[in-house]
């Protein structure tokens, strides 16, 4: 073959592949916007102490022991969202996502086209699960970035909850726990489960479309164990990782929807 | 007629993009696909990390090289991944016990070379870390070797115009993140791999032994190859090689990451290759030569609880023997690897 011929015959091909890519603009821009299968579901986390909104920096609370306290940082993970369809048919939302308090935006989570059903319960994991924990580097929520990993030991910190107690004795009576680990003995990955079915929260179509949780934070600081600062500043070892972790357990709760 | 103006456009702005992309390069640092294809050597078994998330691309890893030479990556501009990890040195460093970060501040533990790393399942002397491409957050964040945090390496990146050229053309747009630059790391480093060593050779019947190296094989296979396992010299395993703890670093090891009792005081079993430019030796670079290395192992061994069981294989050695697995030792060395273009500084010649 000549080059001149092999040139013709790039320069046709290349305004073959021009031309099929015209085509399937065209296509696409035609095409009318697909409506979404089902309405859009929003999943707010609201942040208490006790019955308190959480305000961060500024007012003050008392544990248990009566040990006044001030928070300054709470962020955790939820993970692989999944809501129990009562025909089987679950609906899940694989990922994590990273909810922190001091970001307004990451306190809820919009799901756009949620299938109609009827969900009896929804479940997650706090934290992050192992086969993420094991994936390389990653984006978004689980960027390292987020400053809720540990570099050295790798794993993301599923939780973090730092503030000021005059009981602490530690430098600047602050107190910081990060809880984290997928591996035993420090697995601090908790299953969640909240029945949608007893509060009539049933997700069908056109009638329920906010799921509002309560999250307490007095929860991780006494229930089942209750949690001294003047004895327990910052967590360091799976002990007291994994009684934090089985208190942060039963931190959410559904907050019905007023009829 | 509309159309034909738009291709006439497509193709007077495609001219213009490949002219942009004849930039001279010097020949000797210039990566083409044959450069990042991933080479499995004979023998080797399946690499643990297998760039499937991370697709081989020369940009990339054009990325990855400029990464691992830039001082950017500190807090102060001032270390580079390549400040400890010296090419000639197949990545360690070279006649440095311990190594110097930033402020001129001390590590506690030998800087250990960087070779083979995709066949390894953990990193770091007591594994901590578990996936190659998180690895450098380690030495980035580390109050004594870069100091730097990831946001701020982000933004410095996303401020320098050499990055944000390079980032645009190894991912074909303009984000900048972490994800990014740990994979393009990933993709340097994961091919650092060495497998042309004498003793490779030897193996595949290019080469052959002296009667010394021979003897050293034989001994080596005999009473070192439980824990250095071939073709890697490592089995990855962690254990303690009887060495008594320095009482000035007080290193825990393992034990200090999963708290669990039998896990204090051990260490991972290092990989040998190109050990005779690796020195010095040991988790703690205590030993300065090879030698010291095998007459610990023959004469000098701690025997107490937390002892390795298989260092009662090696028992005393003569001289003969010392000097044959010596000679053995220095085969491991892979000049090839050692003076591979693909992994020199790029920075060299400007």
């Amino acid at each position: 073959m000549s080059e001149d011929n092999y040139n013709l015959k790039k320069i046709i091909n290349i305004f073959l592949y021009m031309a099929i890519l015209w085509v399937v603009m065209s296509f696409s821009g035609h095409n009318p916007k697909q409506k979404p299968k089902g309405d859009q579901l929003t999943i707010s986390f609201n942040h208490f102490v006790g019955n308190t909104v959480l305000k961060l920096d500024s007012a003050f609370y008392k544990n248990e022991l009566g040990q006044p306290f001030t928070l300054s940082n709470f962020k955790y993970y939820i993970s692989n969202i999944n809501f129990k369809n009562s025909n089987g048919k679950d609906f899940t939302l694989n990922g994590s996502f990273l909810i922190n308090e001091d970001e307004e935006n990451t306190k809820q989570i919009i799901i756009n086209s949620f299938p109609e059903g009827n969900y009896t319960s929804v479940d997650f994991i706090v934290g992050v699960d192992s086969l993420h924990n094991c994936s390389g580097a990653q984006s978004g929520a689980l960027d390292p970035i987020n400053a809720m990993f540990w570099a050295w030991n790798t794993g993301y910190i599923f939780l973090k909850l730092e503030g000021w107690s005059s009981a602490s004795k530690s430098p600047g009576n602050f107190f910081e726990y990060h809880i984290g680990g997928y591996k035993q003995p420090s697995n601090c990955i908790r299953k969640v489960t909240l029945d949608l079915g007893k509060n009539n929260l049933k997700l069908e179509i056109g009638k329920q479309k906010n799921l509002n949780i309560k999250v307490n934070i007095l929860e991780i600081l006494k229930n089942p164990t209750v949690i001294d600062f003047e004895k327990l500043s910052s967590v360091t070892d799976h002990k007291n990782a994994t009684v934090i972790a089985d208190n942060y357990k039963d931190m959410f709760e559904l907050i019905p929807n007023e009829k | 007629m509309k159309n034909r103006i738009i291709y006439t456009l497509f193709i007077l702005i495609s001219i213009a993009v490949l002219c942009n992309s004849f930039v001279i390069e010097n020949p000797y640092f210039k990566i083409t696909k044959k450069d990042v294809k991933l080479k499995i050597p004979k023998g080797f078994p399946k690499p643990i990390y297998n760039f499937k998330k991370n697709k081989l691309k020369p940009d990339i890893f054009i990325l990855g090289r400029k990464l691992f030479y830039d001082n950017i990556l500190s807090k102060d501009n001032t270390i580079s991944c390549s400040s400890c990890h010296q090419r000639i040195a197949a990545f360690a460093h070279i006649d440095h016990k311990l190594s110097h970060g930033i402020y001129a501040k001390i590590g506690t533990r030998n800087v250990p070379a960087l070779q083979n790393l995709i066949w390894k399942d953990a990193y770091m002397w007591d594994g901590g870390i578990n996936s190659l491409e998180l690895q450098p957050i380690n030495p980035i964040t580390s109050p004594i070797e870069m100091d730097e945090n990831l946001v701020n390496v982000i933004l410095k990146l996303k401020a320098n115009k050499e990055y944000v050229r390079l980032f645009k053309k190894a991912y074909k747009d303009t984000l900048i993140n972490s994800e990014r630059l740990l994979k393009a790391l990933a993709q340097f480093t994961g091919l650092m791999i060495t497998s042309n060593s004498k003793y490779d050779k030897y193996m595949r019947k290019q080469d052959t032994f002296s009667l010394a190296e021979k003897n050293g094989l034989k001994l080596f296979r005999a009473k070192c190859e439980h824990c250095h396992k071939e073709p890697l010299f490592t089995d990855n395993s962690y254990r303690n090689n009887g060495l008594k703890m320095d009482t000035a670093l007080k290193d825990f090891g393992r034990g200090r990451l999963t708290e669990i009792n039998k896990d204090y005081q051990i260490f991972k079993v290092p990989g040998l290759r190109n050990i005779e430019m690796t020195y010095p030796y040991m988790h703690d670079g205590r030993f300065r030569k090879l030698k010291d290395v095998i007459n610990h192992y023959s004469n000098s061994i701690n025997y107490d609880e937390k002892a390795d069981s298989s260092l009662f294989r090696i028992g005393n050695l003569n001289e003969q023997e010392k000097k044959d697995i010596h000679s053995f030792l220095l085969t491991l060395t892979d000049k090839e690897f050692l003076y591979d273009r693909r992994f020199a500084d790029p920075n060299m010649l400007q």
